[in-house]
């Protein structure tokens, strides 16, 4: 099947993929956790025409010994860049594996409304026992049963976002009410481990879902939007994009361009020197010229539907994308940007779901529409 | 208008401090006029910050509720409900202001620690120094339907939870020493070694064991507001809060009692009259004269209490459905039924029914009040009515004889409910000196004068 111009996604997490990269930064240290940094990268991404941006999340420190030991959390970090700029997607990681889904649930409703329809989620999930006791909660352990918090989380999170239809606050003067409480319903989810009443706190978010995110495996396909799938070759790549069965497919690479310094290779062994770059067997990964990203990215084209990038150093690395990358993908019309206005969703050629409680009888049904905003 | 003579004053040069509470629920938010914006757009909140902002204001207020509130069977129908969750909110409000504090209510009993201190910590820093924390408590078993712990804890117990809570929260928000971040690229390590603490703590509810991810913020800590009224709230507002936001703030006497209360309360934890600010809720309706704001006034209460708003507020009185009744015809005359309380109706209880029904009934009958005119004159006391000069006058009084430190008014009107205050009070209140005419700090723990953190 065909599949329209590539999206593109970039990661901003901390300093970039290297676990040394805030060597290279562009700023001092303890910069890197104010909010005048963040917003910076946001416009830079935002203005190079990404579609979306993540960031990465837990509760525990980021980085190794010698690296970045501060994070701010990936919800109130995406709730600030969502007010900072106006078409860019934010799809910070949150993992339900100890979090409650019910607040994990609001914060992303609250972030879609925030963003005007621009959130997204990237499902986490929390391996380390040593997350169990900073957040003081029995350990979920093995891979069933982080598995089962995913999916379950996932559930919650999904029907609690429909649990008030588009039309639940009716404003009916004459009857004095403000909201139709037959709109309105419980979820009485009961999973394996816990139960949740419902329904959400906070109205239907403005996409109906934010858009899911998930490496393979995480949790199951049909209850994602976009699957964030890797391998170690092109031909890896595009052949878990076709075993996908999730609606989008993203590619995930990491990439190390050459600047008009020094070449990426140059750069790489600089870092090197503090820590290693290990090469991971769920990315590709690209160093090398911008002109040889532009090429791969174009193979990828009509293979997958969007990519992730994990820059080796933002400040380094986003300024290539911006100026060298993306425009010539733009003029090939290999990638697109978001238009003014869009939904992430629509961004994406997703369609806006109906709540899954919709209800049928006549006045209450709302028409299925396409994506128009 | 006269100025204060200094010497009858205790405090001549005390300023008021404003904050807003966006409330988001209940029936005090009017929904039916043609004015009344949405209650979930982001740009209601920002409209409503940034006029606040405007108007000097020290704190932008978000509450908390985790379960939509129910009545006759089903969800409340009759009032705004559904808001966003308060720290996400907050935190797109960081970036679209510049010195209003931010204040979320979050609540200790649905939260654990590690998480939420992390979250408030966030938020501080993208603030530059702007959070707070009300601290809240839950206690009933209804509203932890919602989370995978259930619910639990009887009311003793809350406040020890709270308070186990806020120690380990504090000693998240201490665990990076000053200056540990490399001031260089070259450095050893981005953090210098040791200087990341690490926090163990095992009590009575929480057994932690974590490294802080976060530094200090401008202000050191988020402020702590506290709004519990019961002896046990005071006193945990005496020994842990900055703020306490209480409901007595529109009789001078009432609210000046609770002042020494508080005070009182304070010396006894040993800590210093002056370490806490008393920032009661409060409405506001302005008029250009005593006659126009008591006609608004009057038009507010009937928007607020609407038949069916009077008759549900009935019916859960009497515990009977009342919904078919005349609300602007004679009380019921029936006797009520004393039901146990459920706690589906947010936490505010109506006192003991069948003593409250008689008040009600003696009132009614001295006064000729229907139901409706009832449930408005008899209901909680909602704030100030008067004109610019006037308030300016009665706030300067308040404030000035430490009955109180400010208001956290709530508008009744959103988004523009708060225009004629910041355009016509304010103006009044900075001509009497009783009110900032510039930002001083940036900071909310500037803004309210309070001391650093230690």
């Amino acid at each position: 099947m065909p599949r329209p111009a590539l999206r593109l996604a970039v990661e901003i997490d901390g300093d970039g993929a290297h676990p040394a990269a805030w060597r290279r930064a562009a700023h001092s240290p303890g910069e890197l956790l104010t909010p005048r940094r963040l917003a910076r990268v946001a416009a830079v991404a935002e203005n190079a025409g990404f579609t979306l941006v993540t960031l990465d999340d837990s509760i525990l420190p980021p980085g190794s010994d010698a690296g970045p030991a501060g994070r701010i959390g990936a919800v109130e970090r995406a709730a600030f860049v969502a007010a900072s700029t106006s078409v860019l997607g934010v799809a910070p990681v949150l993992a339900t594996t100890y979090a409650e889904p019910f607040h994990v649930s609001s914060q992303l409703a609250s972030l879609d409304h925030v963003s005007a329809g621009r959130a997204g989620w990237v499902v986490g999930v929390e391996t380390d026992p040593a997350a169990a006791r900073a957040w003081g909660r029995p350990p979920v352990g093995g891979p069933d049963a982080t598995a089962r918090e995913a999916r379950d989380g996932l559930r919650v999170v999904r029907d609690l976002w429909d649990s008030w239809e588009d039309d639940a606050v009716i404003r009916s003067v004459a009857t004095s009410r403000y909201l139709d409480r037959s709109r309105l319903h419980p979820i009485d989810f009961t999973g394996e481990t816990y139960s949740v009443k419902g329904p959400s706190i906070v109205p239907r978010p403005p996409q109906g879902r934010p858009v899911v995110l998930a490496r393979p495996g995480i949790v199951p396909a049909g209850l994602t939007d976009v699957s964030l799938i890797g391998g170690g070759s092109v031909a890896d790549v595009v052949a878990a994009a076709d075993d996908s069965t999730s609606p989008r497919a993203f590619a995930e690479i990491e990439v190390a361009l050459d600047t008009p310094r020094e070449t990426a290779r140059e750069r790489i062994t600089d870092l090197e020197r503090y820590a290693p770059w290990s090469a991971r067997p769920d990315r590709l990964r690209y160093t090398g010229p911008a002109t040889g990203l532009v090429s791969l990215l174009t193979e990828l084209d009509g293979r997958v539907d969007g990519v992730r990038l994990h820059p080796l150093v933002l400040d380094e690395d986003l300024a290539v994308l911006s100026r060298l990358v993306l425009p010539e993908l733009f003029v090939r019309r290999t990638a697109a940007r978001p238009l003014p206005g869009t939904t992430l969703r629509a961004s994406l050629g997703l369609p806006r779901p109906l709540s899954r409680f919709t209800t049928t009888d006549g006045a209450a049904t709302t028409p299925v529409r396409e994506e128009i905003r | 208008m006269t100025r204060t003579d200094p010497a009858d004053v205790p405090r001549p040069d005390a300023l008021l401090h404003l904050g807003v509470f966006f409330q988001g629920v209940n029936h005090w938010t009017i929904w039916s006029d043609p004015s009344s914006g949405s209650q979930i757009d982001p740009a209601s909140f920002l409209r409503v910050a940034r006029t606040a902002e405007r108007g000097l204001f020290d704190a932008f207020f978000l509450g908390d509720g985790l379960r939509l509130r129910e009545s006759e069977g089903g969800v409340h129908e009759l009032d705004v409900a559904g808001r966003p969750d308060s720290i996400t909110q907050l935190s797109a409000l960081a970036a679209a202001t510049e010195r209003i504090g931010l204040v979320s209510t979050s609540n200790t009993t649905f939260n654990e620690p590690g998480d939420l201190a992390r979250r408030l910590a966030g938020l501080d820093l993208l603030s530059g120094g702007r959070a707070g924390w009300n601290v809240v408590t839950t206690h009933n078993a209804w509203t932890g339907e919602n989370f995978r712990r259930g619910g639990f804890l009887d009311h003793a117990d809350r406040y020890r939870r709270a308070e186990e809570f806020l120690s380990v929260a504090r000693a998240v928000w201490d665990g990076w020493a000053e200056g540990v971040v490399a001031g260089s690229v070259d450095a050893r390590s981005w953090a210098v070694p040791g200087g990341v603490g690490r926090v163990r703590s095992k009590g009575a509810h929480f057994d932690v064991d974590l490294v802080p991810t976060l530094p200090r913020s401008a202000q050191g800590h988020p402020v702590i507001f506290q709004a519990g009224d019961s002896g046990e709230g005071r006193d945990f507002a005496a020994r842990q809060a900055d703020v306490v936001f209480s409901a007595h703030g529109t009789d001078f006497d009432d609210a000046l009692a609770f002042a020494e209360d508080i005070r009182r309360r304070l010396r006894a934890a040993g800590r210093a009259e002056d370490a806490l600010r008393i920032l009661p809720g409060t409405e506001i309706v302005i008029g250009a004269t005593e006659k126009e704001a008591e006609e608004k006034e009057r038009w507010v209460r009937l928007e607020q209490v609407t038949p069916a708003v009077a008759l549900g507020i009935a019916s859960r009185l009497w515990g009977l459905d009342l919904s078919g009744r005349d609300a602007d015809g004679p009380l019921p005359t029936e006797d009520p039924v004393v039901a146990a309380y459920d706690g589906k109706f947010g936490t505010r209880q109506l006192g003991e029914t069948r003593e409250t029904v008689a008040e009600w009934r003696a009132k009614a009958e001295a006064n000729g009040w229907s139901l409706r005119e009832t449930v408005i004159e008899l209901g909680p006391q909602r704030g100030h009515v008067g004109t610019p000069a006037g308030l300016a006058e009665k706030f300067a009084r308040f404030v000035r004889h430490g009955a109180l430190d400010g208001f956290n008014v709530s508008p009744y009107l959103v988004p523009d409910g708060l225009d004629d205050i910041v355009e016509l009070l304010v103006p009044e209140l900075q001509e009497r000196g009783v009110y900032r005419t510039a930002y001083t700090g940036t900071t909310l723990r500037e803004h309210l004068g309070l001391a650093p953190v230690g």
